[in-house]
């Protein structure tokens, strides 16, 4: 039986190092391939030696495929395909080429740099690696042979964030990265048409969680910061990932458009600020509003967010800063947080407010089951998120769509048995003589079944007509007939019994020809039946069927007609 | 394939080639030939290939086809269209066909057997499902006719099963527009049309579903009942995988919960049943979370008219249940109420008070939205625009007949006034303000409201202002809070200032309880101490004296609070501000206006009494019998002042009272102008000295294109008596320069004879007029010479009586004000002489119709230059009925002036006699003659300034060297 095969490597019941094998009508993708953020030893990477153990992944790989930048999706890209060694295709979306080599480049600074790490892989090796990327466009298909095509969906939780659809023959499996279902302040809604596939792997980081409207939250925020700034305050924003700080952003410019505030925002500069270029370039990947407005104005060529420089930390008066990273740990933010922490004391109205707020761009439960739904999968697998909350969801996917849900371990193989439909051709007359037979027009909800003779020629099918397969075959047709005998208790004269035999079907079969032959036999269609007497017993009479296997269906209902013996 | 290919790349790429050369010859061809149909027959035949025949039938598709000749063309047409082998040629005829069946006056139904024979023999599907499209113009041409109808669903029905999607969708689209529900089909006699068009919604084509549910939706448009049978079919149906399917099954579904309200239906999977408008509103929620936009908004949008479902269903819509690993967790409009319920509201916020709270059991937790769960949330928030609108638009009208749900959906629109697209954002704030009425709003929610006004968006934050006039809020905190808010907005854009100041005056009146405990505090008014007396051009100051005043106008306890200021700022505001300030009964204070403080009192009594005066003034204007009637212009002095004075203290019947004034005022006029002594002499004498007379004539015609366009409402019989009027000033200026002005006469006969033909209804009611008369003369005066004419003209106007005049039921006159500039400034506005400057105009128009034709700006400078301006149409904005506003920029610009001086500006409305007069009632008696009418009058077109001038000071400064 043909089957799907899926093997995750990482973020199997787990979050981060997203790696997932994918084997489908024999052939071997490789689904994002990232690193996790928790490890700084080998578990930092995907295992890839479950792949090979020695040699080049290029011969078992046919393609990788990455969803998005995020480093828990695409760091470990360049230690596999250049050190390791991989040197087939790999996928990802314009906005994701652009932009994952800026962060690759900084998490290698970080780790060789700061942490003093050695066989790590270099800058050279990152720009080779982005050599091997192809990249795709929304609902592009793309062949990457001649039987495996893929195809990208709008995912929209960052920037170039995809999911895509890989098929093989009929057999096919969406994989989602991570998404978004609730539209934000500059992506849209994840969206993908009823592709019914046959395994759907989601992300389920947040799987027991049904977030409140982003309005709310949004307001609150809004607030907050208004107030502050209205008070002469100062706000320190830390932010966490690309992708959430534009949001915040363009959050704030806008309300700084709207509500005509002129207080100074400032962006510490790092790698954010040159993403920032690339968000200005994508503008087909945001929302609706930023798509309609960019021939006025670009919304991501900000009227109120300067590039910050430390000395404006000690500037009077109110700001917004936005800066990195996000934990206060270390860093600008930390720096800032301390000098205006110390003021506080000093400065008695301005009063230090710690606000927690989350702008996550992840689908929660509800937004996982409105994907379902909208693509129909037949089996669906889970991965990208925590065991115990995983387990839950999927039992409501079970109760839900009654489907069967999976979520492997990493390591962990899941197979899927596949149903997958054979394409045949079929001869135009065969066809038409079928339709002509079967009432006006095919119904595509039922199947029917047909005479015709399927040819099975250098690897492809053919159903045509019988004779015309002889034809074709240069064979010579044999008629099969099948004859029968039943034995009758009838005390009449051979021809009467016949004749009995000729009125007694002639009631029962009202829409067939039956014809009473002068040569002694009875012919319904091409049914004959012939009387004679048994030499012992007058009374017993044997009657003789003879059928054509075509007749098959009606042969064998007369004989068992007559078996039950004519009427009185 | 590739060779087929070829070859159709071959032949286009031949048409092309093809075209040049047989065009030419074929023009001058029909120019010689005088008949349509003859030339059409010359160039088919000629036709040597199928393109040559198509680029024929091309050009003569692009000219007209008269009436008499259509026959004629058809038949040729279809001549051809047997002979033609080539498809795309007999589709082009056939596509002819109902092009032509379409010409006016001409009656289709001899096309019909023809076209139904060609069908029998027409192998091409595509040039089939064009005849079938020509049969259905045919078949709507001919709605009514018992013949043709069941034909054409006869043949409709036969080629229903024909293997071409566009065959059997216009099979489907014939049976929607001509089939009859009840009459069983002649050769199916157990068949109806419905069922045989629900058939088709299992079809395996989508188009052709669509086109099926697309026919039973014309059936119901038809005003064909359909059956509630088809109802399961329409919901499998909401699962379509097309996106067109789906939209045009919320349309069936809703009609069938529209049509069947009360039916029941089971609950697949349960015993249980449910109304089926019920059923149908879980089903349409639903799919405001499909998959494509359209559907989206199509759902949205039809959610808001299933006003029957039940509240239990309603309120679901905006259910949602929020968890958090599992627990559950209270969403923020709940923890909103809960912090304000517990008075901690003003504090703020408490740390990680959206912590979950008690753990959930996991087999309880719904994640598919069932039925109409959580519709509108989703709506809300939708990625679309367009979704949310429709959305915001749904809830309103559900909001409107259902208060607890207003109740509800609250905080939801208070959510949206936070939307990033200002559209939606102003939509939401106007459908708050619509179901007003229901809510109260809460502390917090307000705050919320009011954040909004800072908002940059002038539109923005008038329609706020608007709704806060319409606000019922619950403490005096939140008038404070509104208070405080409106003054800030006040200070950061000081242009809102009419707008907070009338904001003020609406929750003064409405909330006078609570804005009393606020008084002192409001007027820094002090037990002991005599405070400051405040400044009193400060426009905040004056928005809370606005607030406090209209507030005591309804709780006379609270004068008792003011301070002598501010009794003193109350006379010098209710005399300045009079809009804003109302009548108050101040203790030990005499009543100044005793007329305005009995007024409120009689309500409408006053105004039927007013009205009966109206009534009674110009009955006894009517007894006047013709022009000369001694003491007649006393009586009519009289009555104008009467009239004006009314129309001042009545602001409801100001418009008509203004009307019959000036009305009055041009028979006054015209009274004046025929009993000069000059008059009597002989015509030629007088010349010199009738310049009164031409005076009165001039000014009468301009009141009356004022009285005809200035005023709205007016019915035909106003408008002929305003003509008739007009008339008699162009008689008047006949005869006094008929000498001097030879052609004249012919001009004005001309004119009678026009209106006779505009106001032929009328003219009964005309009698003993002034055109009664002339139009019993009329065969005299085209034979009689100038000179007879005039003197008939003479004898004539003086004997014939007033016209009575008759009121319609609304009358309203068109007024503007402008509000900025305001004319008081004293710095004039300076700039550079040869650049421009540009003035922001402002200003509110009332009972105006299509402002964005006609009201335009006028500038006059000292120098008596006069620009006038056209505004953009995006300028005008629709705040009210009746009501528009003009907010634009003029530019100004002009030579070096010594020192600054004033240019006036004003607004004008411009009219067209042309355009305006032939009103629908009009146009019943003469429509039949449009073409052969000659140019009624020669189209006079003028302005009329209906503002007041505002003086505004420039100072054109010469340019530096």
């Amino acid at each position: 039986m043909p089957e799907i095969k899926v093997t995750p490597l990482g973020a199997g019941q787990d979050v981060g190092r997203s790696c997932i094998l994918v084997s489908i009508g024999g052939k071997n993708i490789m689904l994002d391939c990232g690193m996790h953020m928790g490890y700084n030893d080998d578990r930092r990477f995907p295992d890839f030696s479950y792949i090979t153990q020695n040699g080049r992944l290029t011969d078992f790989l046919d393609c990788v495929i990455i969803s998005h930048f995020h480093l828990d999706h695409c760091g470990a890209l360049p230690y596999m395909s250049e050190m390791v060694g991989y040197d087939g295709p790999i996928y990802m979306t314009h906005p994701t080429k652009a932009i994952c080599p800026i962060l690759l480049e900084d998490f290698r600074k970080i780790t060789v740099d700061k942490k003093g790490e050695t066989n790590f892989f270099t800058s050279q090796m990152i720009k080779d690696c982005m050599k091997k990327v192809i990249p795709l466009n929304l609902h592009q298909t793309v062949q990457v042979d001649d039987e495996l095509e893929i195809k990208a969906y709008y995912a929209g939780h960052v920037l170039g964030a995809a999911m895509v659809h890989i098929k093989v023959g009929s057999e096919s499996v969406v994989y989602t990265g991570d998404y978004n279902m609730t539209p934000d302040r500059h992506l849209g809604a994840a969206w993908i048409d009823k592709c019914r596939p046959d395994i759907l792997i989601s992300e389920s980081t947040y799987a027991t969680t049904i977030r409140d409207s982003k309005r709310c939250r949004e307001r609150d925020f809004l607030k907050k910061v208004h107030e502050s700034i209205e008070r002469g305050g100062k706000v320190l924003i830390p932010v966490f990932a690309l992708g959430r700080a534009q949001e915040l952003c363009i959050l704030l410019e806008t309300f700084w458009e709207r509500m005509n505030l002129k207080a100074p925002i400032y962006f510490s500069t790092g790698l954010t600020e040159k993403a920032n270029h690339y968000y200005k370039l994508f503008i087909t990947w945001t929302n609706q509003k930023i798509r309609k407005t960019f021939v006025q104005r670009n919304m991501f060529e900000f009227k109120h967010i300067k590039a910050f420089d430390r000395s404006y930390a000690d500037n009077p008066g109110p700001m917004v800063v936005f800066a990195t990273p996000g934990m206060l740990h270390a860093g600008q933010s930390l720096q800032i947080f301390k000098k205006w922490a110390g003021n506080e004391k000093n400065m008695l109205d301005v009063k230090m407010q710690v606000e927690y707020m989350s702008f996550s761009a992840h689908a929660d439960a509800k937004g996982i089951m409105q994907l379902i739904r909208m693509a129909e999968p037949r089996n669906m697998l889970l991965v990208h998120g925590e065991a115990a909350k995983m387990e839950f969801l999927k039992g409501k996917i079970e109760q839900e769509f009654s489907i069967d849900c999976y979520m492997p371990a990493n390591g962990e193989t899941t197979s899927v048995i596949t149903n997958p439909s054979v394409p045949v051709d079929m001869s135009l007359n065969l066809l038409k003589r079928e339709m002509a037979l079967g009432g006006p027009l095919p119904d595509p909800k039922k199947p029917r079944a047909m005479h015709g003779t399927l040819i099975m020629k250098e690897n492809s099918l053919k159903l045509v007509s019988s004779e015309q397969a002889l034809k074709e075959l240069g064979l010579n047709e044999h008629q099969l007939r099948f004859t029968c005998r039943v034995q009758l208790q009838d005390p009449h004269s051979d021809s009467d019994t016949l004749h009995r035999i000729y009125t007694h079907l002639k009631s029962l079969l009202k829409d067939y020809t039956i014809q009473h032959l002068p040569d002694g036999t009875v012919m319904v269609e091409s049914i004959v039946i012939k009387v004679s007497s048994s030499a012992e017993d007058a009374n017993s009479k044997v009657l003789l069927l003879s059928w054509s296997y075509q007749d098959e269906d009606l042969g064998s209902y007369l004989s068992s007609l007559l078996k039950k013996g004519l009427p009185t | 394939m590739a060779a087929h290919l070829k070859k159709r790349v071959y032949e286009e790429f031949s048409r092309v080639v093809q075209i040049p050369h047989e065009e030419a010859p074929a023009k001058k061809l029909r120019l010689s030939k005088p008949s349509k149909s003859a030339a059409l027959h010359i160039d088919l035949c000629k036709a040597t290939n199928s393109t040559d025949a198509l680029q024929y039938l091309l050009q003569f598709a692009r000219k007209p086809v008269e009436v008499e000749s259509v026959e004629g063309v058809i038949r040729i047409l279809l001549e051809h269209y047997y002979k033609e082998t080539d498809n795309s040629v007999r589709l082009k005829i056939a596509s002819l066909l109902g092009l032509l069946s379409k010409t006016n006056g001409f009656s289709p139904d001899c096309v019909v057997d023809d076209v139904i024979n060609t069908l029998g023999n027409e192998k091409s599907h595509q040039v089939l499902a064009q005849l079938l499209d020509t049969l259905l113009v045919v078949g709507t041409q001919l709605p009514e006719s018992p013949a043709v109808r069941p034909r054409l669903v006869e043949v409709a029905c036969k080629l229903l099963s024909d293997t071409y999607f566009g065959v059997r969708n216009k099979c489907l689209q014939l049976l929607g527009c001509l089939g009859m529900v009840d009459t069983p089909l002649r050769q199916l006699p157990f068949r109806d049309v419905q069922s045989i068009i629900s058939n088709y919604f299992s079809d395996q084509d989508p188009r052709v579903r669509t086109a099926a549910l697309k026919a039973m939706l014309q059936l119901h448009e038809r005003g064909l009942k359909i059956h509630q049978i088809i109802y399961e079919q329409a919901c499998r149906l909401l699962s379509d995988d097309y996106e067109q399917v789906r939209s045009a099954a919320v349309q069936i579904v809703w009609v069938l919960s529209q049509l069947y309200p009360e039916s029941i239906v089971p609950i697949p999977s349960s015993n249980e049943e449910i109304r089926l408008v019920d059923d149908a509103f879980g089903k349409i929620s639903h799919m405001v979370s499909d998959g494509s936009w359209m559907v989206r908004v199509q759902a949205a949008k039809t959610l808001g008219s299933m006003l029957q479902v039940s509240p239990h269903f309603l309120e679901q819509t905006l259910d949602k249940k929020l968890m958090s690993d599992l627990r559950r967790k209270r969403t923020a409009h709940e923890r909103a109420k809960e912090l304000f319920a517990s008075g901690e509201f003003s504090s703020g916020r408490k740390w990680a008070d959206d912590a979950p709270k008690e753990k959930l059991d996991t087999n309880t937790v719904n994640l598919i939205a069932s039925g109409a769960c959580g519709a509108f949330v989703h709506g809300l928030e939708d990625e679309m625009f367009e979704v949310r609108i429709a959305a915001v638009e749904a809830l309103c009208q559900l909001a409107r007949s259902s208060p607890s749900f207003a109740e509800k959906c609250l905080d939801f629109l208070v959510d949206m006034f936070n939307d990033e697209i200002e559209e939606v954002r102003l939509q939401s704030i106007h459908v708050l303000r619509e179901i007003s009425t229901h809510i109260t709003l809460r502390e917090d929610q307000l705050d919320t409201v009011l954040a909004v006004l800072e908002d940059s968006s002038r539109d923005i934050r008038e329609a706020l202002h608007e709704l806060l006039c319409y606000t019922n809020v619950s403490t005096k905190e939140c008038i404070q809070l509104a208070l405080l808010d409106l003054l800030k907005n006040l200070n950061k854009y000081p242009t809102d200032r009419n707008s907070v100041w009338k904001c003020l005056k609406f929750l003064g009146s409405r909330h006078p309880t609570l804005v009393l405990p606020l008084v002192p505090e409001l007027l820094s008014t002090h037990p002991y101490f005599d405070t400051p007396e405040p400044d009193m051009d400060d426009p905040a100051y004056i928005a809370v004296l606005v607030l406090v005043f209209n507030a005591a106008k309804s709780c006379p306890t609270m004068p008792a609070l003011f301070s002598d200021h501010t009794f003193r700022h109350y006379a010098y505001l209710r005399d300045s501000l009079s809009h804003l300030v109302p009548p108050l009964r101040l203790p030990g204070r005499k009543q100044v206006y005793s007329l305005d403080s009995v007024d409120p009192g009689c309500g409408s009594g006053s105004v039927e009494s007013a009205k009966l005066f109206l009534q009674q003034s110009l009955n006894r204007v009517s007894t006047i019998q013709n022009l000369e009637t001694p003491g007649a212009q006393d009586l009519l002095n009289f009555t104008i002042r009467d009239l004006q004075r009314l129309g001042e203290l009545q602001t409801e019947l100001a418009g008509a009272a203004d009307f019959c004034a000036t009305y009055l005022r041009c028979q006054l006029l015209l009274m004046k102008a025929l009993q000069e002594k000059l008059w009597n002499m002989a015509v030629p004498l007088c010349l010199k000295q009738n310049v009164t007379a031409t005076a009165a004539a001039q000014q009468i015609l301009e009141e009356t294109y004022k009285l005809e366009f200035l005023y709205s409402g007016l019915e035909s019989r106003q408008v002929a008596t305003i003509h008739h009027v007009r008339l008699q000033a162009k008689a008047l200026q006949l005869i006094l320069t008929a000498r001097t002005r030879p052609g004249s006469c012919e001009k004005f006969l001309q004119e009678i004879e026009s209106f006779q033909r505009m106001f032929l209804t009328e003219l009964p009611h005309l009698q003993d007029g002034f055109v009664d008369k002339l139009l019993e003369l009329m065969p005299r005066l085209l034979s009689c010479k100038p000179v007879e004419l005039v003197k008939i003209l003479q004898s004539s106007l003086r004997q014939s009586g007033l016209l009575q005049l008759r009121l319609p039921e609304q009358i309203h006159r068109a007024s503007a004000t402008i509000i900025e500039p305001t004319g008081e400034s004293d710095n004039p506005l300076r700039f550079t002489t040869g650049l421009v400057v540009a003035l922001d105009i402002d200003a509110t128009l009332e009972h105006v119709q299509e402002p964005q034709d006609k009201v335009k700006v006028q500038v006059l400078y000292p120098d008596g230059q006069s620009h006038v301006i056209h505004p953009k149409p995006a300028d005008f904005r629709n705040p009210g009925p009746n009501r528009h506003r003009l907010i634009t920029q003029v530019y100004l610009s002009h030579t070096a002036w010594t020192e600054p001086s004033q240019v006036e500006v004003r607004l004008l409305l411009a009219y067209s006699s042309s355009s305006s007069s032939p009103s629908s009632s009009i146009k019943s008696g003469w429509s039949d003659s449009i073409d052969g009418l000659p140019p009624a009058e020669a189209a006079v077109e003028g302005t009329i300034p209906f503002s007041k001038p505002v003086k505004v000071y420039i100072m054109p400064k010469p340019a530096r060297r």
